[in-house]
C-alpha cells in the first residue's frame, strides 16, 4: 500500500528522468509546455478579416457604389445591328429586303431545304406527333423517330453508335466537355469555329493552339508535351489528351490534313475529335465526309461530330463513333440531358435528306464541279482574292489588301455586297464577335455554292462581282 | 419528428397574396433507412466490380479498341462507378421511348431486358394510352390537330423545315421578326428576341451580359444552363442559399461594401440569377422580396422563366404577373418555349437597348443557326391563343383548368398522407420517395398502372431526397389525376416491402454464388479422389443452391 503512495508514483520517476535525461532535453520540452500554454490562453483571429466599418460606414458605401449600365449603348449604325430581311422561305430564289435574288448565302448545299419529298416526311411526322416533345430525352422525351435517326446515321456514317442533339451549336460544345476536364491536354487548331472554342472554355482543360494545318507546328507542341511527360510520369499516365480540328473549316474553307493527324495519333497516343459540319454531306464519293474523302478507316477517328443544318437542311446536330465513346454522353453531354429533345417533324426531315443522300450519290459530284468552277471564275478579280480548296462549298473572299483598319475592310466589302445585292446576287459578309475570338479571321464575304444553282447563274455572280470590286474598291 | 415550414409570409406588404410553401423534414427513422440502403448498393458495387475484374461475372461494359489500349484511359474506373453499379439496375426507368404525341395520354414502345438492363429488346408491342405525368405540357399545346398544327403545316410546306444560316447572315426571317414582336406584346417588355434552343440562350446569352469584374449571385439550386453560362462569362460566383432572401441580403451587403476579393475594386455589375419555378424543388422564388433587394442595391435581376411563362398567373404570364408586378422592374426576363407553348426555343425579353446590344453580340445571334419557321408558328399560334386573341377563350380556360388541377392534385396527395415539396401554386409536384429501391419500383409499378411517372435520385437531387415528379397539364382531367393519386399509394407501401424482397432474392444469388465457387474448390482440390467423392459432394453443393 505504501508503494501506491502518490509521491512514490509520482515524484520517484520524476527524479529518474531528471537523473538521466540530457539537459537539453528538459529545456526543449519546457520550452514547448510553455508554448502550448501561450496557445492556448492567447486570443483566437477569425479567418477572414472582417473589416471593422460600422454599419453607419457601411451604409454609406452602398450608397456610394454606382455601377455600370447593364448594357452599353450600341451605335444606331452598328453593321450587326440591322439584319436582312428574308419574306419567305431562304431557297434558291430568296427575297431579301423586298428584293428577288438569288442565294448565294445559305448553306443549303444539296439544295434540300424546298425538297417536297422531306417537306411531306416532315408534314406526315407533324400530324402524328405535333410540334414540341415537351421533355429532354430522360423524361419521355424519346421518340421512336429519334431512335430511328440514331440508328440511320450510324449506319451512314459506318460506326457504332450516334447521338442527337436539338442544336448545332450546342454538339460539339457539349461533347468536348464530357471527355475533357481540368487537367487533360487538347491540341486544336488556330481556326477552330466558335462552338469549338466555347466547348474548350467549358471543359477547363490545357488548350494549346497550333497554327492552321501546320502539322509541323502540331508536331513540335506534342513533343514537348513528351518531354513534360517524361518529368512527372505518373501525372502523365492520367492525362488525357486529344486533338481537335474539323473536316472542311468553316473559316478558311480548307482542310486538314487528315493522314498526316492518323499517324500522329499513334504516334503520341492522342484521340482525335473530328468536327465535321461542313464536309458532312460534302465531300467524299457518297458524303460521309472527310474520312472517305482520304480514305481513312472511320475507327481511327475517335468522335465524329457535325451539324445537321447544312447539308441535312434541319436543325439540330449528331456525333457519331464507337458505343465505348458515344454511350458516355447520354449521361454527360449537358446540351443533350438538360435540354428539351429535337422536335420530331425535324427528326423526320433529316430521315429524309439521309434517304436522298443515299440514293442519289451523284449530287456530291455535281456540287464539286459547281464549286471548282465558281472558284476559278473568281480568280483574278481585282482586289479580292478567294480563300479556301477548290472542291469547297464555302468560299471566303477576303480584301487583298488592308484599307488600315478593321471598320473600314468591314465598310468597303459591306458596299460590295450591297452593289450585288441591288443586281441580284444575295451575299453576306462572314460575322464574327471581334472580341471574343481566339484568333479573328480578317473581314470577307461569304460565298456559297449549291447544287440548285445553275452554271449561268454562276457566270452571272462571278461578273457582278467582278463589277463590284471594280467600282467599290478602285 | 416532423417539423413543417410553413411560410405564409405578409412580409409589409410585399405579397398581395398568401405564400404557401412547405419542404417537411426528412424523418430520421427513412433518412437511416435511405444512408443504410446506399451502403448495401455500394458494397454490392464493388463485389460486383471485384467478381468483374477477375473475370468471375461476365463484363458487358463497352471496351476501348484493341490498337488504343495503350492510351491514356478515357473514363477513370471510379467516375463510372455510380453508373455501373447503381444506375444500371434502374435504368429503364429513363429514356423511355414513347410514339404519339406527348399529350394528357401518350403510347409507349415496350422494351425489355435479358440481362439487368445492360442491353434492351424491343418487343414490337405498343402500350397505349398510358397517363402522361412526365411531359412538360403545362397548357396542353402538345397536339396533333387543332390550329396550332394545321398554322404550323401551312408555314412548313411554305418555307421548309430548316433555315441554313444565322441571324445575322441570311436567317432572319419574316416569322422571326413577327415572332419577336408578339413576345414582347405578351410580356409587356419594350422588345424581345428569340432563339433556337433553351438550354443555349442561357449559355450563350449570360457571358454577353457580364464578364470579368463582375458578380453574379446565383441561387443553389438553379439550372445546369445557367450555371454553364455563369462559368463561361468569366464573372465570379457566389451561391446564396435556395430562396432564402436573407442569404441573398448578406451576399449583396458583403459584395459592395468588401468589393472585388483582394484588390477591393468596386464590382462592374451585380447580377442576380434565379428562376420562375424551380423543377426539382417545385418552389417559387420570391420574386417581390427579391426585386425590393435588388432595386436597394442596385444590381440586374435575371428571371429564367423556363417552367413558370404559361403555368403561372391568372392569364398565363408568368411569375411577374402571379406575384401582381410589373415586368419593368426585371431587367432580363428569359423563358423557353418548350413547356408551356408545345415548341421549342427560348427568349429574351426586356428594354430596347438590352435587345440591341444583344442583337449585334449574343453568340447565338453569329454563330448559331436560327429557329426553324414551322415551330415559330407554333409558338405564334399558342401565344395568340393564351393571349385570348385568336377570338376564343381556349387559353384563359386551358390557364385557369391547369391551377385548379395544381390545387386539386396538392390537395389530394397531402389528404393521402404523402410528404410533398414546393408551393401550393406550383405545376410541378415532387413526391418523397427517398430510398433507392424506391426510385426504380415506383417507376415500375406506376408504369404496370398505366402511369407514366418521372422518377428522379442522385446526382440530380441531394443523396437522401430522391423524389418523384408529377408535372400538371390543363389536358389532365380530374379522372386522370384521381386514378394517379389513388395508384401512387400503392406502390409507394409495398415498394417497401419489395426493398426487403429484393435484398432477400440478392442474399440468396450471393449464397448461390458462394456454393459454386466453393464448388469448384472442391473439385481442384479432391482431383485425387474417386469420382463418387466429388459427385456426391457436387450434389451436395448444388442442393444447397437451390435452397
Amino acid at each position: 500500500w505504501e508503494s501506491f503512495l502518490p509521491s512514490r508514483v509520482l515524484v520517484q520517476p520524476v527524479q529518474l528522468i531528471c537523473l538521466y535525461a540530457p539537459a537539453y532535453h528538459l529545456i526543449l520540452e519546457g520550452i514547448l509546455i510553455l508554448w502550448i500554454i501561450r496557445l492556448l490562453f492567447s486570443k483566437t483571429y477569425k479567418l477572414q478579416e472582417r473589416s471593422d466599418l460600422t454599419p453607419k460606414e457601411k451604409e454609406e458605401l452602398i450608397e456610394e457604389w454606382q455601377p455600370e449600365p447593364l448594357v452599353p449603348p450600341v451605335p444606331k449604325d452598328h453593321p450587326a445591328l440591322n439584319y436582312n430581311i428574308v419574306s419567305g422561305p431562304p431557297t434558291h430564289i430568296i427575297t431579301v429586303n423586298g428584293k428577288e435574288c438569288i442565294n448565294f448565302a445559305s448553306f443549303n448545299f444539296l439544295g434540300l431545304l424546298d425538297n417536297e419529298k422531306v417537306k411531306s416526311a416532315a408534314q406526315a411526322s407533324l400530324k402524328k406527333y405535333g410540334v414540341g416533345t415537351c421533355g429532354p430525352r430522360g423524361f419521355y422525351g424519346t421518340f421512336d423517330v429519334h431512335l430511328e435517326l440514331e440508328e440511320r446515321l450510324a449506319k451512314f456514317m459506318r460506326t457504332e453508335e450516334a447521338i442527337i442533339y436539338s442544336y448545332g451549336f450546342a454538339t460539339i460544345a457539349s461533347a468536348i466537355p464530357a471527355y475533357s476536364k481540368r487537367g487533360d491536354i487538347v491540341f486544336v487548331d488556330e481556326a477552330a469555329c466558335f462552338a469549338i472554342q466555347k466547348g474548350l472554355q467549358a471543359s477547363r482543360s490545357n488548350i494549346k493552339l497550333f497554327k492552321h494545318n501546320d502539322m509541323a507546328d502540331l508536331e513540335r507542341l506534342l513533343k514537348e508535351q513528351e518531354t513534360e511527360d517524361q518529368k512527372n510520369p505518373r501525372k502523365a499516365r492520367v492525362t488525357r489528351r486529344f486533338i481537335v480540328v474539323e473536316g472542311l473549316y468553316m473559316n478558311t474553307g480548307d482542310v486538314c490534313p487528315l493522314p498526316e493527324l492518323i499517324k500522329l495519333k499513334y504516334k503520341y497516343k492522342v484521340r482525335i475529335f473530328l468536327e465535321e459540319s461542313l464536309s458532312f454531306g460534302v465531300l467524299g464519293e457518297h458524303g460521309r465526309g472527310i474520312t472517305e474523302h482520304f480514305g481513312i478507316n472511320i475507327d481511327d477517328i475517335d468522335l465524329i461530330s457535325a451539324n445537321m443544318e447544312n447539308s441535312l437542311a434541319s436543325i439540330g446536330g449528331f456525333c457519331c463513333g464507337r458505343s465505348f465513346i458515344i454511350d458516355h454522353q447520354r449521361l454527360s453531354g449537358q446540351g443533350y440531358c438538360f435540354s428539351a429533345s429535337l422536335p420530331p417533324l425535324l427528326a423526320a426531315a433529316a430521315i429524309e435528306a439521309l434517304n436522298i443522300m443515299e440514293d442519289n450519290p451523284d449530287i456530291f459530284q455535281t456540287l464539286r464541279a459547281k464549286c471548282e468552277r465558281i472558284h476559278e471564275l473568281l480568280q483574278g478579280i481585282s482586289g479580292l482574292k478567294v480563300v479556301g480548296e477548290s472542291f469547297s462549298p464555302a468560299l471566303h473572299l477576303q480584301l487583298e489588301e488592308s484599307c488600315g483598319s478593321r471598320e473600314n475592310d468591314v465598310k468597303s466589302l459591306k458596299r460590295v455586297v450591297d452593289y450585288c445585292m441591288n443586281s441580284g446576287i444575295a451575299l453576306t459578309q462572314a460575322r464574327y464577335l471581334e472580341k471574343e475570338e481566339k484568333c479573328l479571321p480578317p473581314p470577307s464575304i461569304r460565298v456559297v455554292v449549291t447544287v440548285e444553282q445553275t452554271e449561268q447563274e454562276l457566270d452571272k455572280a462571278a461578273s457582278l462581282l467582278k463589277e463590284a470590286a471594280q467600282s467599290v474598291l478602285n | 419528428f416532423f417539423i413543417l415550414l410553413n411560410h405564409i409570409v405578409h412580409n409589409g406588404g410585399l405579397y398581395k397574396r398568401p405564400f404557401n410553401e412547405a419542404f417537411e423534414e426528412t424523418p430520421m427513422l427513412v433518412a437511416v433507412l435511405t444512408y443504410v440502403g446506399y451502403g448495401v448498393l455500394t458494397l454490392f458495387g464493388y463485389l460486383r466490380d471485384f467478381m468483374r475484374q477477375w473475370k468471375i461475372e461476365k463484363c458487358q461494359n463497352a471496351t476501348e479498341r484493341e490498337e488504343q489500349k495503350d492510351f491514356v484511359p478515357l473514363y477513370q474506373d471510379f467516375e463510372n462507378f455510380y453508373n455501373r453499379n447503381l444506375y444500371m439496375r434502374i435504368r429503364d426507368s429513363w429514356n423511355r421511348p414513347i410514339c404519339s404525341v406527348p399529350g394528357a395520354k401518350v403510347d409507349m414502345m415496350e422494351r425489355v431486358s435479358h440481362d439487368y438492363n445492360w442491353t434492351f429488346t424491343y418487343t414490337g408491342r405498343v402500350i397505349k394510352d398510358i397517363i402522361n405525368m412526365g411531359s412538360y405540357n403545362y397548357l396542353g399545346f402538345a397536339q396533333k390537330a387543332g390550329t396550332c398544327q394545321e398554322a404550323a403545316a401551312k408555314v412548313l410546306s411554305q418555307y421548309g423545315a430548316g433555315v441554313c444560316s444565322t441571324r445575322q447572315e441570311m436567317g432572319n426571317l419574316d416569322k422571326h421578326e413577327e415572332l419577336e414582336k408578339l413576345v414582347a406584346r405578351f410580356l409587356g417588355v419594350e422588345s424581345a428576341m428569340a432563339y433556337g434552343m433553351g438550354f443555349a440562350t442561357n449559355s450563350m446569352n449570360i457571358p454577353a451580359l457580364v464578364g470579368k469584374g463582375c458578380l453574379i449571385l446565383s441561387d443553389e439550386l438553379n439550372h445546369a444552363s445557367l450555371v454553364l453560362g455563369a462559368r463561361l462569362s468569366g464573372a465570379t460566383i457566389r451561391i446564396f442559399k435556395h430562396n432564402n432572401m436573407q442569404s441573398l441580403e448578406k451576399l449583396l451587403k458583403d459584395a459592395i461594401v468588401h468589393g472585388q476579393p483582394r484588390t477591393r475594386r468596386p464590382w462592374k455589375k451585380i447580377l442576380i440569377l434565379v428562376e420562375g419555378i424551380y423543377s426539382m424543388e417545385g418552389s417559387i422564388v420570391r420574386l417581390p422580396e427579391v426585386i425590393a433587394l435588388k432595386k436597394k442595391y442596385k444590381s440586374y435581376l435575371y428571371l429564367d422563366e423556363a417552367h413558370s411563362i404559361g403555368a403561372l398567373g391568372p392569364t398565363g404570364r408568368g411569375v411577374v404577373e402571379y406575384f401582381g408586378l410589373s415586368p419593368e422592374d426585371v431587367d432580363v426576363m428569359m423563358g423557353t418555349f418548350t413547356k408551356s407553348f408545345g415548341a421549342a426555343g427560348g427568349y429574351i425579353g426586356g428594354k430596347k437597348e438590352l435587345i440591341d446590344y444583344l442583337r449585334t453580340y449574343s453568340h447565338s445571334a453569329v454563330y448559331a443557326t436560327s429557329l426553324s419557321p414551322p415551330v415559330v408558328e407554333q409558338i405564334i399560334t399558342s401565344m395568340k391563343c393564351i393571349m385570348g386573341e385568336d377570338g376564343t377563350n381556349v387559353g384563359k380556360a386551358r390557364v385557369q383548368q391547369l391551377a385548379e388541377n395544381t390545387r386539386y392534385f396538392r390537395r389530394r396527395l397531402k389528404e393521402m398522407g404523402f410528404i410533398i415539396y414546393g408551393n401550393e401554386d406550383s405545376p410541378v409536384v415532387p413526391l418523397m420517395l427517398y430510398m433507392p429501391a424506391k426510385i426504380g419500383a415506383f417507376g415500375r409499378e406506376m408504369l404496370k398502372r398505366n402511369i407514366g411517372v418521372v422518377v428522379v435520385g442522385f446526382p440530380a437531387t441531394p443523396i437522401i431526397e430522391s423524389r418523384a415528379r408529377f408535372c400538371l397539364s390543363a389536358a389532365h382531367t380530374k379522372e386522370m389525376l384521381d386514378t394517379v393519386s389513388v395508384s401512387s399509394c400503392v406502390p409507394s407501401s409495398c415498394a417497401f416491402y419489395k426493398q426487403i424482397q429484393q435484398l432477400s432474392v440478392f442474399c440468396g444469388l450471393v449464397q448461390c454464388l458462394v456454393y459454386k465457387l466453393l464448388n469448384l474448390m472442391f473439385k481442384a482440390l479432391c482431383s485425387r479422389a474417386g469420382d463418387d467423392t466429388i459427385s456426391f459432394l457436387a450434389s451436395t453443393m448444388q442442393n444447397g443452391c437451390l435452397q
